[in-house]
């Protein structure tokens, strides 16, 4: 297989990871303000993505750095392109990582209330910038024929781009409830099982909406046939209908696998209307970044292939292996981690 | 025009040292931290003795806050290759792009993850487990600490590549993983990493029995904290002095900078203070201590070792690169040399002046150490800030070394407006969550906090 092939499937497998993963990391944030009636469920809550967020989070980070390594001309167009959406992408984000660690170290109401509310905000903006980012490189943009980009904030919102933005928070926010499904008991559980019934359908419909609409403009704008990139649409459209149908049914394991599917089918409907291109320009559809143009040479690609090759398994394994642990129902009133006992005379069982 | 592409990199430049000196306030914490709390955890697991549990545990929440910011700022000097240095970031993507992912693939997941497996083990795991994920914490930091360092020495010291087509193309991996600069900035900043560690240890301990706030526990935290520091800083100052003779060779312009050294000399003696002699039109200092012959060891390791002054390096290198200036600030790099390398030699005085307290049993009493071991806290911050100024501003008008001007490499669609937004931003937010940081490691350390459970309603929440 062409290495260079071989790199944008493994782009597109590292946004999936980060999106699959993360993803619901983001809809237990978003549902954080709404779904817990006290401290003990806002902190159960939170308990459910608190070994893994960290974790999910590095695969943005590898997306990233791949991109980089890879594709420099891509990396430079789109970083520096995306600038102004890529500094509320990071604000989002760091207001979000530090909420996690902080929240509970202060006492006050204020304070978590604060620190609960940036967890949540973060955890909206992150997934609505990267749908309308995203989108934006198949939908094109204006980029020069050195491959600089040359329009400005506003050139990113689309009523396409910004569909796809909201598309991507509502799929999260479905996915996260159904995440909450499986990992929370009581009243907790309850009340996650009704947002995700009431979100289901919501997400079902714009999902799709936006899901057609991107194949459209894979045939429109980026020279594409319908076939291949309605296969994966359809499976994304069928997986998120049928998750829908089961958290009625009440099967949320079931469920939650299937808008896990979905979501990787979402990455994957982008990435095949993409290929053989990473950026779409418009309106000089010429000045197009394409794999073969974007990409790095035979040798970094090769060495990289090999790293990527022996990591990713075994990073899915610790990682899977991390889900094993943590898989018991968070109840609220389990463990003690080391932040919450400093010093203390309270010693944990195994001591 | 020139004016106005002048200040956007100017913008560029002062928003990634904002950034990369913010964010290395908290790496070498964790890369110190790290290993000493993990060794905690060791003790407690080996011998039972609640004491090392309380400990783990008291110093793992100073380790855990620090990480999150730690994290958060890392993200951001990942972004802001490619938001402000485009033209950098396709010149060197082939090269300098591998490094970075495998840091991600191989060490940063480990990191990430395990350090969830920890907080949330306690009662999971089997102890021995338990036990383990720390110490992956651990390898995961080093092993991200050297991918990132391997690709920045590649920026002061380029090694296995080509330049292709105006693009640096990557032609041995096994060179730019062995860059012997690359190494001796590793074991430079992993030493760094364990003076952050065990000087914040000595200084948090000594906080506590200044209160005489359980003198028994702190007197085993003080005691591993001397036991790491003292040697290590010592190691440090050598290990420092070795790292420059690589300098030597890879940047003399940066070395003859670092001495204000405007003509070559042979001998050279080292200049520990100096008023004046920092520009080409006032090159000797108005007044000045110097210690003779030492700068020819420092720089070439022979006492009699030939160092090149600034000016014949310009006009070789004008020679080489077309008319220019090759010039880093002289001042700045002459100041922050001796910033660091005067902190070094502090932190090793106050470890040694600890130890030998220490052992005439007289440290918990000595009220005057204890204060300078509190406010010697500041000197690691204080070091490591000046050593990345002198690193990266040494290394000027370069951005890679001899290969790509950093005038000529930063995003040119990217606005004086942008720039000025975003950097306003940073240093906003950056203010705003290191004053709370501050405060959070500030009210965990300190030695009269309450416990846990009088100050939360719900002791069993663990967010």
């Amino acid at each position: 297989m062409n290495l260079q092939i071989l790199w944008f499937c493994l782009v597109a497998f590292f946004w999936s990871g980060y999106l699959v993963l993360e993803g619901f990391d983001f809809g237990v944030g978003m549902l954080l303000p709404f779904l817990p009636r006290d401290e003990r469920e806002r902190g159960a809550m939170l308990e459910t993505i608190g070994p893994v967020w960290d974790g999910n989070e590095v695969w943005l980070v590898i997306a990233g750095a791949a991109t980089f390594a890879a594709f420099p001309a891509w990396y430079g167009t789109m970083f520096s392109g995306f600038y102004l959406a890529l500094l509320l992408v990071l604000f989002f984000l760091i207001i979000r990582v530090v909420s996690f660690e902080w929240r509970s170290k202060g006492e006050g109401t204020r304070w978590r209330h604060v620190w609960l509310w940036a967890n949540a905000v973060g955890s909206t903006g992150i997934p609505l910038v990267w749908g309308i980012g995203l989108s934006n490189l198949l939908y094109g943009l204006p980029i020069d024929s050195s491959g600089n980009y040359t329009g400005n904030l506003w050139d990113l919102f689309t009523v396409y781009t910004v569909l796809g933005g909201i598309a991507f928070v509502l799929v999260f926010a479905f996915h996260g409830a159904c995440f909450l499904t499986l990992r929370t008991t009581g009243d907790l559980f309850e009340r996650s099982r009704r947002a995700a019934r009431l979100l289901a359908i919501p997400a079902v419909v714009v999902g799709a909406g936006y899901l057609i609409w991107t194949v459209a403009v894979a045939v429109d704008r980026n020279d594409k046939d319908v076939f291949p990139p309605v296969l994966p649409a359809a499976i994304a459209i069928a997986a998120f209908a049928a998750a829908a149908i089961l958290v009625y049914l009440g099967r949320s394991g079931a469920a939650f696998a299937l808008t896990a599917v979905g979501t990787l089918s979402i990455v994957a409907t982008l990435f095949t209307s993409l290929y053989p291109r990473v950026m779409v320009s418009n309106p000089d559809f010429a000045n197009s970044l394409t794999v073969s143009g974007a990409a790095s040479e035979h040798y970094t690609l090769a060495v990289m292939s090999v790293v990527a090759l022996i990591a990713t398994p075994i990073i899915l394994l610790y990682q899977g292996w991390t889900y094993y642990v943590f898989r018991a129902r968070v109840t609220g009133e389990e463990i003690r981690p080391p932040s919450d006992v400093i010093a203390g005379q309270t010693g944990p069982s195994a001591g | 025009m020139t004016a106005v592409a002048s200040t956007t990199v100017d913008l560029a430049r002062l928003q990634f040292a904002t950034t990369s000196i913010y964010h290395f306030l908290f790496v070498p914490l964790t890369l110190g931290l790290g290993p000493l709390v993990a060794i905690m955890q060791t003790a407690w697991h080996r011998s039972g003795d609640e004491a090392w549990l309380r400990l783990t545990r008291f110093f793992g929440t100073l380790l855990l806050i620090n990480i999150a910011i730690g994290v958060a700022t890392g993200l951001v000097q990942e972004f802001e290759f490619g938001m402000n240095w485009s033209v950098y970031s396709r010149f060197v993507g082939n090269v300098f792009g591998a490094p970075l992912a495998i840091e991600g693939l191989a060490a940063f997941m480990l990191e990430s993850t395990f350090l969830g497996l920890w907080i949330f083990g306690w009662n999971r795991l089997p102890p021995r487990v338990h036990l383990a994920t720390i110490w992956l914490v651990v390898l995961g930091s080093w092993g991200s600490a050297y991918f990132i360092l391997v690709a920045n020495s590649w920026m002061q010291h380029p090694v296995g590549y080509k330049i292709v087509d105006g693009e640096a193309q990557l032609t041995s991996v096994w060179a730019l993983l062995s860059n012997g600069f690359a190494l001796r900035a590793y074991l430079h900043t992993i030493l760094a990493g364990l003076i952050f560690g065990s000087m914040i240890m000595l200084g948090v301990s000594c906080w506590h029995f200044l209160r005489g706030h359980e003198a028994d526990l702190f007197r085993k935290a003080a005691k591993l904290a001397l036991i790491v520091a003292v040697p290590v800083t010592l190691l440090q100052l050598i290990v420092g002095n070795r790292f420059g003779e690589a300098v030597t060779s890879a940047q003399s312009m940066k070395i003859a900078a670092s001495e204000a050294q405007w003509n070559t000399c042979e001998p050279c003696g080292f200049s520990l203070f100096q008023i004046g002699g920092f520009t080409a039109s006032d090159p000797t200092p108005s007044f000045a201590i110097t210690v003779p012959d030492l700068l020819s060891y420092m720089a070439t390791g022979s006492f009699h070792g030939q160092v090149q002054g600034l000016n014949e390096l310009q006009t070789q290198e004008q020679r080489k690169y077309g008319r220019g200036n090759y010039m880093p600030n002289v001042r700045v790099i002459y100041w922050s040399m001796r910033v660091m390398a005067f902190a070094g030699v502090l932190m090793f005085l106050v470890a040694a002046a600890g130890a030998w307290l220490y052992r005439k049993r007289k440290l918990e009493r000595a009220r005057w150490f204890l204060w300078t071991a509190i406010v010697g806290m500041a000197l690691p911050y204080v070091a490591a800030t000046a050593g990345w100024i002198l690193t990266e501003m040494g290394r000027q008008p370069w951005i890679v070394q001899g290969l790509l001007l950093t005038s000529k490499a930063n995003s040119p669609n990217v606005s004086t407006t942008w720039l000025a937004i975003s950097l306003a931003f940073f240093i906003t937010l950056y203010l705003a969550l290191g004053v709370t940081d501050f405060v959070l490691m500030r009210r965990y350390a300190r030695p009269d906090r309450p416990t846990p459970q009088e100050e939360l309603p719900a002791p069993a929440v663990t967010y």
